[in-house]
């Protein structure tokens, strides 16, 4: 179980207790939080589970990007360099108190 | 004007399968799709990667399920108007009378809304200047290469699409690339191509950096770009291209009136009718109670909406079931001779 930070383009913030296992998209789409659309449903396939991991400590932190991730990204909304496709983001203890910025919009 | 039972909105598997059931119960349909081929999500997200849960089938691709599904419809000879999307929708005496975007109408008891999570449309600059030269000189797609001769060309991504045209037009334009990070993921042989372009200097290839604003005074002067770590550069540009893959857009639907429900359609689970009569919705885009975004489910929600089709269609003769194993009528419908 990890306590996840979610905090829209506007400001506001959400957080939710994610199981391992899930996703952090997952987290997201079952706690009804905003922001983040998943079109395709978890597949790595479109640019809509898309977040920035403002903390450089963090962003090191997580797993690596899967080989396509950096691919998809390159069509999503305002990539930057610490830009993830929350649905690659599989929750475990480690990811515990980690914070997500949603872009401005998924599509 | 064309007449027909019904029109389909969505050539993806459960707008197919749908169109299949149709034919089987004898009535005409008409498909539109906005993608330029016919298979909807299957051949756009996933044409390669394999699905496990398909009945029946143990293993197969997005394409394979596609080209099965198009096998299947073969007899009926259904119409499909690719690159085309439904813009509009009137009702007059009971019948639907509807426009798409090329101009195209038809007038029918019923629609399937068939339409996934909507129609894929190139992704756009998120800049709000580059709106205003949409279509004109900022563009996301190619009709016609001529117009870039002997102009400056400044091309976004770094995908297949972008690195093709930049190859292509660096021949009678003067070309610049652009894309946010040092990877391409691009055909290796064109990733090869654009290094070699950029070390003889036929082309300017600028990574790490991405759009920030376009300029002009009526017509596209230049375009400023920006990298993550604040500093911008601007550069001449007639025309600026954007390859940053597609995304799916619900477009005109949200505007029928139909209840929309984060971007999904209510429907009842009896003929999957929406609150408008003779509008259906199948498929991803259709929400009740326990619905699971799973193509069997929207094979199973378009051979109901097929049925509830009839009624409207066929208002005088009374419906009749019949199993494609036992059926004359069937059979001759499928053109099959024993």
């Amino acid at each position: 179980m990890a306590k996840i930070k979610y905090i829209e383009f506007n400001g506001t913030e959400h957080e939710a207790d994610v199981v391992n296992g899930l996703s952090v998209m997952e987290g997201a789409i079952q706690n009804d939080i905003p922001g983040i659309d998943a079109d395709c449903g978890g597949g790595m396939s479109c640019a809509t589970c898309h977040v920035y991991i403002n903390d450089d400590e963090w962003f090191k932190k997580l797993p690596e990007k899967e080989m396509g991730e950096d691919d998809m990204l390159d069509q999503a909304f305002e990539p930057k360099s610490n830009s993830r496709l929350s649905c690659q983001l599989i929750v475990s203890d480690d990811l515990d108190g980690l914070t997500v910025h949603m872009p401005e919009k998924q599509v | 004007m064309i007449k027909t039972d019904v029109v389909i909105i969505g050539a993806g598997p459960t707008g197919l399968f749908c169109a299949h059931q149709l034919g089987i119960i004898g009535l005409k349909c008409e498909i539109v799709d906005n993608l330029d081929k016919i298979g909807g999500q299957c051949i756009e997200l996933y044409p390669d990667k394999p699905i496990y849960d398909i009945p029946a089938v143990p293993k197969c691709t997005g394409v394979e399920l596609t080209n099965n599904l198009i096998e299947q419809i073969k007899p009926f000879n259904f119409n499909f108007h690719l690159s085309d999307r439904v813009q509009e929708l009137k009702n007059e005496n009971n019948k639907w009378l509807v426009k798409t975007l090329n101009g195209k109408e038809f007038e029918t008891p019923n629609i399937v809304i068939a339409g996934g999570v909507g129609s894929f449309e190139p992704r756009k600059f998120p800049t709000k200047s580059a709106e205003k030269y949409d279509g004109k000189s900022v563009l996301y797609s190619i009709k016609d290469k001529t117009i870039f001769k002997d102009k400056s060309v400044v091309i976004f991504g770094g995908g297949d699409s972008a690195l093709d045209w930049a190859i292509e037009l660096s021949n009678s334009s003067k070309v610049t690339l652009v894309h946010r990070r040092d990877e391409f993921r691009g055909a290796p042989a064109s990733v090869q191509k654009i290094k070699e372009l950029s070390d003889n200097k036929t082309i300017d290839l600028i990574t790490k950096y991405s759009i920030k604003d376009v300029k002009g005074n009526g017509s596209l002067e230049s375009v400023e770009i920006k990298s993550e770590t604040g500093e911008s550069k601007v550069i001449k540009a007639d025309y600026v291209l954007g390859f940053f893959g597609l995304i799916m857009q619900l477009g005109p639907i949200a505007e029928w009136g139909l209840n929309l429900d984060k971007k999904t359609i209510p429907v009842n689970t009896e003929n999957f009718e929406t609150k408008k009569k003779g509008i259906f919705a199948i498929g991803d885009i259709c929400t009740y109670p326990g619905k699971l975004k799973l193509i069997l489910s929207g094979f199973h929600e378009g051979a109901l909406a097929a049925r509830g089709c009839f009624k409207y269609a066929r208002p005088d003769e009374k419906y009749r079931f019949e199993f494609t194993t036992a059926s004359s009528t069937i059979k001759d419908r499928l053109g099959v001779k024993e």
